[in-house]
């Protein structure tokens, strides 16, 4: 066996894992205090990376070093997409909350697709380059053929982001709350949590998330356009099913999981089948486990 | 009064087989006939028009300055068929019948080949502006076949040429995107490079369009050794593919399309493009010829030319040429004529090869150097 070869995909599905990971964190987490699917997350995701592609231009036009770019690029990336995240929970969810279960889902929908349209008229259609923010680190030189820096980066950045949140949510006190908006909303509210405010954190937490995905990602893949949202939605969205909606270190093991089934398929059958593997995968992990590896299953009272 | 009605019909149908036939002799005294056949209406009938002015400039010019071809006057037989194989027959069977001694048409492939079958036997010279079915040329069952647009595995026979020619590679990797065109040009040049005795494909492959990565493949081209890449599809793929390479410190040569040969893939790719193989369209706007003829159509009809009417100036030009040439309209003639003589035409200097494809026409390799796409010199 090929162990090189082996060791190269299982780093690239890493990668990739890690990738759908950042992006799950944010479904799951909405999912877990509200029970809704934000389909519109992908696309918070993807207005991330393009306002950290303007100010990245802007920023470096301005002259600033590469550092400084990356960081206030993200800075204004994440400010920018909480503030929409914010935004949509108001518009689109709020009113609907004493709705039945379909309607929220079918305004996250039409909140998706207003959120693509809306940046392919307000920017292009086009594909647009990224700069790599993530400067090329000179230790990895010798390994570079193996594992960039950008690809280390965006794997200690989701296992660093998924730490703070489960101490987050185990620890604070707004985690506390979130816990117990997740276990019973009215009962919640009874004993003083503010419910709404509590909801939109974690609007807030997810889409800034979403904008750290964004940026991290389109300087390692290095280009962009109005659509990348929905088709990394789409697989981040599987990760966390995978995975367990609902559970923090689900979505990131549900990423990982998903990453390599990719990785291993293409490498050692064909890129042809990718999609055929990753989502036989996950009928069969949910004939198994129909929560998801980590999901609870939680039994409805009658 | 039945039976003497079939007799009458089959009596004028060998009158008219006879007298066509012996016409084609005979009209060597009179005007030289040039049938034009495509589609004149319908829905396809914008890709058939521009053909016919096309015709009508060239034959129109060629009337007023020479008097035509030694001394005899062009006209032409103006078929429509709808783009349609089973009105083609019809189509073919007419202008056979009037005499016609050579055709420009079809347009659509499936008429083309409808239709030439009939020509065939009766030794027509046909030539069409837009068919590019690779069959009709490639099968050998249509030796009057000619036609002015690059067949559609042109482009594939370019990319293996070059690489395995120009360039010396003798291991590669072949990548599509699962689409039509990717696919089917991946194919073309999957089979051509099997052909060849001294090279082979390591890798076929196809991509899933918009996947947020693609190392493991790039890490499978690495793994098979190739020396070279060829990638049928469009530019996101491309430059996702060519960025992740360079990264990974491939420097593999990466040959692409059509789909590729865009600016924007410079744009998104930047520093990683340079170097990159794309075939493209070679360019014609630098030509004198084609110039002159968009502005004779402006000039007559008011308005800028349609598809494919380069191609139907250029197989005007060339047939009337090789008539020229022949100095009769015989088959035997004209064919030679066809393949031995240089053409000048909007399209370049042209002639046929045994096949009937156009040499001189099609597709150049161009490379990216400096940002921008270079033509490429042969």
């Amino acid at each position: 066996m090929d162990w090189e070869y082996f060791f190269e995909l299982l780093l690239g599905g890493l990668t990739r894992g890690s990738i759908y990971a950042l992006i799950a964190l944010g479904y799951t987490m909405v999912y877990g205090i509200i029970e809704l699917i934000n389909f519109a997350h992908g696309e918070i995701y993807m207005i991330g990376a393009f306002t950290a592609l303007i100010a990245a231009n802007v920023l470096t036009m301005l002259g600033m070093n590469e550092l400084a770019v990356l960081v206030l690029a993200s800075v204004v990336a994440i400010l920018y997409s909480a503030a929409y995240g914010f935004t949509v929970e108001k518009i689109a969810y709020k009113p609907l909350r004493q709705a039945p279960r379909l309607s929220p889902l079918i305004s996250a929908i039409g909140m998706s697709i207003f959120l693509q349209n809306y940046v392919l008229l307000a920017q292009t259609s086009d594909f647009l380059p990224f700069p790599s923010l993530i400067p090329e680190l000179e230790f990895m030189e010798p390994i570079a053929h193996i594992i960039s820096s950008a690809e280390v980066i965006i794997i200690l950045t989701t296992a660093v982001v998924m730490i703070l949140l489960t101490l987050l949510i185990k620890y604070t006190r707004i985690g506390k709350a979130m816990r117990a908006t997740a276990q019973d909303r009215s009962m919640a509210m009874l004993v003083g949590v503010n419910v709404n405010r509590v909801i939109s954190t974690t609007f807030v937490i997810g889409s800034a998330l979403a904008a750290v995905g964004g940026v991290l990602i389109a300087s390692h893949i290095g280009m962009i356009n109005f659509y990348i949202g929905f088709i990394a939605g789409i697989k981040a969205f599987t990760a966390a099913v995978l995975g367990g909606i609902g559970s923090i270190p689900g979505a990131v093991l549900g990423g990982m999981v998903l990453g390599w089934t990719e990785s291993f398929a293409t490498g050692y059958v064909s890129s042809d089948y990718e999609d055929v593997f990753a989502f036989a995968l996950l009928v069969i992990i949910l004939i198994f486990r129909p929560a998801g590896i980590l999901g609870r299953s939680t039994t409805q009272k009658v | 009064m039945n039976r003497f009605g079939n007799v009458l019909i089959t009596a004028a149908a060998v009158l008219v087989l006879v007298f066509g036939v012996s016409g084609m002799a005979a009209a060597q005294e009179g005007p030289i006939k040039v049938g034009v056949a495509g589609a004149h209406s319908g829905d396809l009938a914008s890709y058939g028009i521009p053909t016919v002015r096309a015709a009508t400039l060239v034959v129109e010019e060629r009337n007023e300055q020479f008097g035509g071809i030694d001394g005899k006057k062009i006209e032409l037989l103006v078929e429509d068929d709808v783009c349609k194989p089973e009105i083609a027959t019809n189509t073919a069977t007419k202008l056979v019948s009037d005499g016609a001694h050579v055709v420009i048409g079809h347009i659509c492939s499936g008429a083309t080949k409808a239709a030439l079958g009939i020509y065939n036997d009766q030794k027509l010279v046909t030539m069409s502006p837009s068919a590019t079915n690779p069959a009709l040329t490639q099968s050998g069952d249509y030796p009057n076949f000619y036609r002015t647009i690059a067949s559609d595995d042109a482009q594939a026979r370019l990319q293996v040429d070059y690489a395995l020619k120009e360039m010396g590679l003798k291991k590669l990797a072949v990548i599509h995107d699962k689409g039509d065109y990717g696919k089917g040009l991946a194919e073309f040049a999957k089979k051509f490079i099997e052909d060849e005795e001294n090279a082979e494909v390591v890798l076929y492959e196809g991509v899933t369009p918009g996947a947020v990565d693609y190392s493991a493949v790039v890490q499978k081209v690495k793994r098979s050794d190739a020396d070279g890449v060829i990638f049928g599809g469009y530019h996101p793929e491309a430059s996702k593919i060519v960025m992740q390479m360079r990264k990974k410190k491939m420097d593999i040569p990466f040959i692409s399309d059509d789909g590729v040969k865009d600016d924007t893939f410079i744009k998104v790719a930047g520093e990683y493009a340079e170097g990159v193989y794309a075939t493209g369209p070679r360019d014609t706007s630098k030509n004198p010829i084609a110039k002159k003829a968009v502005e004779q159509h402006k000039a007559k009809y008011g308005e800028d030319p349609g598809a494919f009417f380069l191609n139907a100036y250029a197989a005007a030009m060339a047939l009337l040429n090789a008539i020229d040439v022949a100095g009769s309209t015989d088959y035997d003639g004209i064919t030679k004529a066809l393949q031995s003589e240089f053409v000048a035409t909007p399209l370049g200097i042209i002639r046929f090869d045994e096949r009937g494809d156009a040499i001189g026409i099609g597709f150049s390799m161009y490379q990216v150097q400096n940002g921008k796409y270079v033509e490429l010199e042969e």
